[in-house]
């Protein structure tokens, strides 16, 4: 059987259960498939191709044994170089970290290695998870598998080119302002931003630690569902993981959405936003009402001023995280001269642009006499926003919106200007500041490069919106959609 | 809100980040215009608004007070760019008297 890393999860599940293929030739498809493609790609930064056969031959001889297994056993999964790996480098696409190898797993990975889950390797993203393009790697940047002279989004833009590129089944991502949702429109491919303290950060490089989320990519909301089962839940090492019931997703989802209130903000339809994506979102609100649910049209008043009180927020808790990197205990270590020429050489020779821009922006905000003025303030704002959720969702139960104002842009067309590119995350970063979930499925094209939908929830709601994506899924095909890639 | 290099000198210092001669320059445009936009905060009354650090409701998340052993120390210590006798070594910070 040819192509098996086509395979959503649940096909590979099935194929592997029923005895139609190993992990072995699963798995190697995969590598088959990263081999031919990636030199375009560039989504990889490192293989992990022994180790992942190894845990291909592991399930295929419990398999023979009739042992029982988990869903994810066996199956192959691309993963962000963000995540800690026992013995796997992790770089967070930074030079400061480009040597360094974990001796422990971040918490999500060590869940998936002790289901038995196949790692395929740490693929690329923006340095730390800063930015919307991957071409803040500091390494090489990625491209869209839609289009190669265009960005695949960021910062988790090698997990949605790998995943888009059929490289792996499912992927690991992460989410501060957009990092998941804003890829997975660009590339085509399903992604979940959890909420809050949903999923535990324990072995993931911090970088706006009141934000940070971790979720999955999938070739469907029925796989992302699956997954998060076993994601989700409290763990001791990260104290902002509440003790709140993990739903079983895959059954929440196959309730319809009849009588579901779906609603529709007027701030997210903004002038001078692609004609194509205003559309698609427009096209997705009347097929939720062909399905059953009732549109309503609601108002997030403070939406405008998310953007300069994330762009403050997270800068300051980059420049006190970012603190860390001092060439003592890991990275980079320029050992010439005295301790604070370590630190200065260390960073400045370790550090790229973005990182440096964002550490900048947060050591003056927090600077003497401007904290009211700038931290305070944004964390008031936040307060507003966070309102403006809480009142619309006392009408609606999801609220349905667009997830950027344009499709894929081209390389290099705003990494000279930060500020617009910060602004690109207008319509993520809001449901960030309020810890809400959020889910990005694939609703058609615009000029042949994909479009996505975002579906908002309430925090720890996943079942909704889950729900809502995967219901959508059973009546469309825009998630079945390929790069034409050769 | 203009920066001066001076004031991108001094940020730079407090951050413990070396820049370039041509950072510093390009930084003073780029943070400037960065913070102009942040002014829009300003546009908004919030002298009642509570403000929002995080917003899952815990607080004081506590373990008992105790060491446990990672099984890893020696890995650890491993990573670092200089070590000894199983302690990470850094340059020194006090001179002896």
């Amino acid at each position: 059987m040819a192509e098996l890393n086509k395979l959503t999860l649940l096909e590979a599940f099935a194929g592997l259960r029923e005895g139609k293929f190993t992990s072995r030739e699963l798995t190697q498809d995969c590598f088959d498939q990263i081999k031919k493609l990636d030199d375009k790609v560039k989504a990889f930064i490192t293989l992990n191709e022994d180790e992942a056969l190894a845990q291909a031959d592991a399930f295929d001889a419990k398999f023979k044994a009739g042992e029982s297994l988990s869903p994810l056993a066996g199956i192959p999964v691309i993963i962000k170089d963000i995540f800690c790996t026992t013995g796997l480098k992790t770089t967070a696409a930074s030079k400061i970290l480009a040597d360094y190898v974990p001796p422990f797993d971040a918490d999500t990975i060590k869940r998936l290695r002790d289901e038995g889950a196949v790692f395929l390797g740490k693929v690329n993203m923006d340095e730390f998870a800063m930015g919307g393009s991957t071409e803040n790697s500091g390494f090489f940047p990625t491209r869209n598998p839609w289009d190669l002279e265009r960005v695949p989004g960021g910062s988790s833009g090698g997990s949605a080119a790998a995943l888009a590129a059929d490289m792996g089944i499912y992927a690991l991502g992460t989410d501060t302002g957009g990092s998941i949702r804003e890829p997975a429109s660009f590339c085509g491919v399903s992604g979940l931003k959890v909420s809050y303290g949903r999923v535990s950060r324990y072995g993931v490089m911090a970088m706006t630690s009141s934000l940070d989320t971790i979720g999955p990519f999938a070739k469907s909301v029925e796989d992302i569902a699956l997954i998060l089962k076993y994601i989700a839940g409290r763990d001791v090492k990260d104290s902002t993981t509440p003790d709140v019931v993990v739903d079983d997703y895959s059954e929440e989802i196959k309730k319809d959405i009849k009588g579901l209130k779906v609603g529709l903000p007027k701030e997210y339809f903004v002038e001078g936003m692609d004609a194509g994506v205003r559309d698609r979102v427009l096209e997705a609100a009347k097929k939720f009402e062909e399905m059953g649910a009732e549109i309503i049209d609601i108002s997030l008043p403070h939406t405008d001023l998310a953007v300069a009180a994330y762009y403050i927020i997270c800068p300051c808790e980059v420049s006190s995280n970012m603190a860390r990197y001092d060439g003592m205990r890991y990275g980079l270590s320029k050992r010439d001269g005295d301790l604070l020429s370590i630190y200065l050489n260390s960073r400045a020779e370790g550090l790229g642009a973005e990182v440096k821009r964002r550490i900048m922006i947060g050591t003056y905000a927090l600077s003497a006499g401007y904290y009211d003025a700038y931290y305070k303030k944004a964390m008031q704002i936040r307060t507003l926003v966070r309102q403006d959720f809480d009142e619309a969702f006392k009408d609606v139960d999801v609220i349905l919106t667009p997830v950027a104002p344009a499709p894929a842009y081209k390389l290099g067309e705003k990494i000279g200007d930060p500020l617009k590119m910060y602004l690109e995350d207008v319509f993520t970063i809001p449901a960030s500041l309020a810890g809400l979930c959020g889910l990005v499925v694939p609703a058609g094209f615009s000029e042949n490069l994909p479009v996505g939908i975002q579906i908002l929830g309430k925090r720890f709601d996943e079942k909704t919106v889950l729900r809502v994506g995967h219901q959508y899924q059973l009546v469309t095909d825009w998630h079945k959609s390929k790069p034409n890639l050769s | 809100m203009k920066l001066t290099q001076q004031e991108v000198e001094h940020i730079a210092t407090l951050a413990r980040l070396r820049l370039t001669d041509a950072e510093k320059e390009k930084y003073a445009g780029q943070l400037s215009g960065i913070l102009d936009y942040m002014d829009k905060l300003g546009t908004v009354d919030t002298s009642a608004i509570e403000p929002t650090s995080q917003v899952t409701g815990l607080t004081n998340i506590t373990r008992e007070d105790s060491a446990e052993n990672s099984g890893i120390a020696d890995e650890l210590v491993a990573c670092a760019p200089s070590s000894r006798d199983g302690f990470v070594s850094i340059p020194k910070i006090f001179e002896n008297k």
